[in-house]
């Protein structure tokens, strides 16, 4: 495989579209969980329930007529490897829960993977749609386009008073999850972050790292997503979603001028010693790349670095992720082995032109 | 003090809840208090933070209520179980999981006081409804909203737009009617 085709392969469609407020703001998702009348959820642990939810889901939507809509691959889960599992979840189309769930889950997938439809994860439907930038609007009008055929079919697991009823209490009520991925990389350098996480906790919103462990946000990003779905309206949760991340957007683009006017040379100095870093290291771990890739993404954004493609901090945050190199690599490989291939992926990748 | 639900009995229990970033006091009595979810007793089995433990591994929550009372209650020994699918509360609370839409049920209203919690006091759904099978519900929440409006004219005293609105709200009550017997998801 070259590293061009490989690429195309980390990069989904939508990713390389233009979107509002897209130097900072990556891709905003919805994600509605949904569930069959009178079936017993995922949970149950149910074999019999199980199996007949990916049937009827098998039999009733693919191949169907969904006319105005993108055709949607069926992929289920114990037809792929270890490896491809990986780089779905990587990608974000998937969640960890379901691969390790496999045996009955499948994945409905648009050919330009802006649309991914789980089935029995932790829920029967879990329809996500994902869009460039600010967008959610965008994405929760597919969503619920996609929601409504699918409920056409059947009847789905509703209560008048609690909404849609899932399997977690979290999600009881709309069962919507709004979340906006950004790099904010001049907010955690000015120690800003520190102050404006808490706060935005306080509006009952999630701020998180999306890749890393724990609290940490590796390569500065972060996302944000609603925390309450009973009680408020989607358009309600979407709409005070897109003014927090405004407000973000503000305060970040004001700490990057701060930054540059503060000392011009030192972030200078800071983006080209993490260029020349991934240009030319032979061992690099995932936490100093992404710090790295990260740096760089500001420098081309501020306009230190040209001829890079912005979509870099993209493309390279997916691509050294662990099950990205073993995909490359074509084989399992030890944590060793995988910080030689991400070096050698890294330099390879800013050897090509854009 | 008068308790704010029931303005009957002695308000006994004071909770401070954050909504929405705003701190607002409330003054209960305990059957209210209960009744609301406000305070859960230990013999139902769970503190917040076990629960919670269960919920989610995200850090920085905003919780509800942050006044939680003790109270003697008596010991109810037995299991509540869902029929549908087998889970206990015990179960449920562990995993944090129900196992099918009837749980929900199921654990009545053991489950109120937990999405009280997680929705910061919410109960209520005010979203979206199925398009297809939720035609029933959709005329049920518009019928009720043009009640209050008659109700409106009525104290407007606007009598002859009133008869006109309460025949058109007759008209959707019956063909409404259809809609339920038609196997509209309620
Ligand atoms: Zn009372
Ligand atoms: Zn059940």
């Amino acid at each position: 495989m070259t590293l061009e085709s490989f690429i195309n392969e980390a990069i989904s469609p939508w990713m390389l579209e233009d979107g509002p407020d897209k130097d900072i703001v990556m891709s905003s998702r919805v994600r509605l969980a949904r569930n069959f009348a009178n079936k017993l959820y995922p949970t149950s642990g149910n074999k019999e329930a199980l199996q007949e939810v990916l049937q009827f889901v098998k039999h009733s939507y693919i191949d169907q007529d969904n006319s105005g809509q993108q055709p949607l691959a069926f992929l289920p889960m114990k037809n792929l490897n270890m490896i491809e599992k990986l780089v779905l979840v990587e990608k974000h189309l998937i969640s960890p829960h379901l691969i390790k769930h496999s045996d009955y889950a499948a994945v409905l997938l648009s050919e330009n993977e802006q649309t991914s439809i789980m089935v029995n994860e932790e829920d029967h439907l879990r329809i996500q749609v994902y869009y460039p930038g600010l967008q959610l609007d965008k994405a929760l009008e597919e969503a619920y386009y996609l929601d409504d055929w699918l409920e056409e079919k059947a009847d789905y697991a509703f209560n008048e008073t609690k909404g849609y009823l899932t399997s977690c209490p979290t999600n009881i009520g709309t069962g919507m999850r709004a979340s906006i991925m950004m790099h904010l990389p001049a907010l955690v350098l000015t120690k800003q972050i520190n102050r404006l996480i808490p706060a935005i906790n306080q509006l009952g919103l999630v701020v998180r790292g999306i890749y890393g462990e724990g609290s940490e946000a590796r390569g500065n990003i972060f996302q944000i997503s609603n925390q309450i779905t009973l009680g408020k309206s989607e358009e309600d949760i979407v709409e005070d979603l897109e003014s927090i991340v405004h407000q973000l957007v503000e305060h970040e683009r004001m700490a990057r001028k701060y930054i540059y006017e503060q000392s011009e040379i030192g972030l200078e100095d800071r983006v080209f010693r993490s260029y020349g870093t991934l240009k030319n290291s032979r061992i690099i771990d995932s936490k100093e790349a992404s710090i790295c890739i990260s740096n760089l993404r500001l420098g081309i954004d501020l306009g230190i670095i040209e001829n890079i493609s912005e979509n870099i901090l993209n493309e390279l945050m997916v691509l050294t992720q662990p099950g990205f190199l073993q995909h490359y690599a074509n084989k399992a490989l030890r944590s060793d082995e995988r910080d030689i291939r991400r070096a050698s992926i890294i330099r390879e990748r800013l050897n090509l032109k854009k | 003090m008068e308790c704010q639900e029931c303005h009957k009995r002695k308000a006994t229990l004071h909770f401070k809840h954050i909504i929405n970033g705003q701190e607002a006091k409330i003054s209960l009595c305990e059957m209210c208090a209960k009744k609301k979810g406000y305070i859960t007793y230990p013999e139902e089995g769970f503190s917040l933070n076990d629960l919670l433990s269960g919920l989610f591994q995200t850090e920085g929550l905003n919780l509800g209520s942050t006044g939680t009372a003790k109270a003697n209650q008596p010991k109810h020994p037995q299991e509540v179980r869902c029929s549908s699918c087998g889970r206990t509360f015990t179960e449920f609370k562990k995993a944090g999981k129900f196992g099918c839409a009837d749980c929900y049920a199921s654990f009545g209203s053991k489950v109120e006081p937990i999405l009280r919690r997680v929705h910061a006091g919410n109960t209520k759904h005010t979203g979206k409804i199925p398009k297809r099978a939720g035609k029933y519900i959709q005329q049920k929440q518009l019928i009720s909203s043009h009640k209050e409006k008659l109700k409106k004219l009525i104290e407007e005293e606007e009598f002859e737009k009133a008869a006109v609105l309460r025949d058109k709200i007759r008209e959707l009550e019956k063909a409404n009617n259809h809609n339920k017997e038609a196997g509209g998801n309620t």
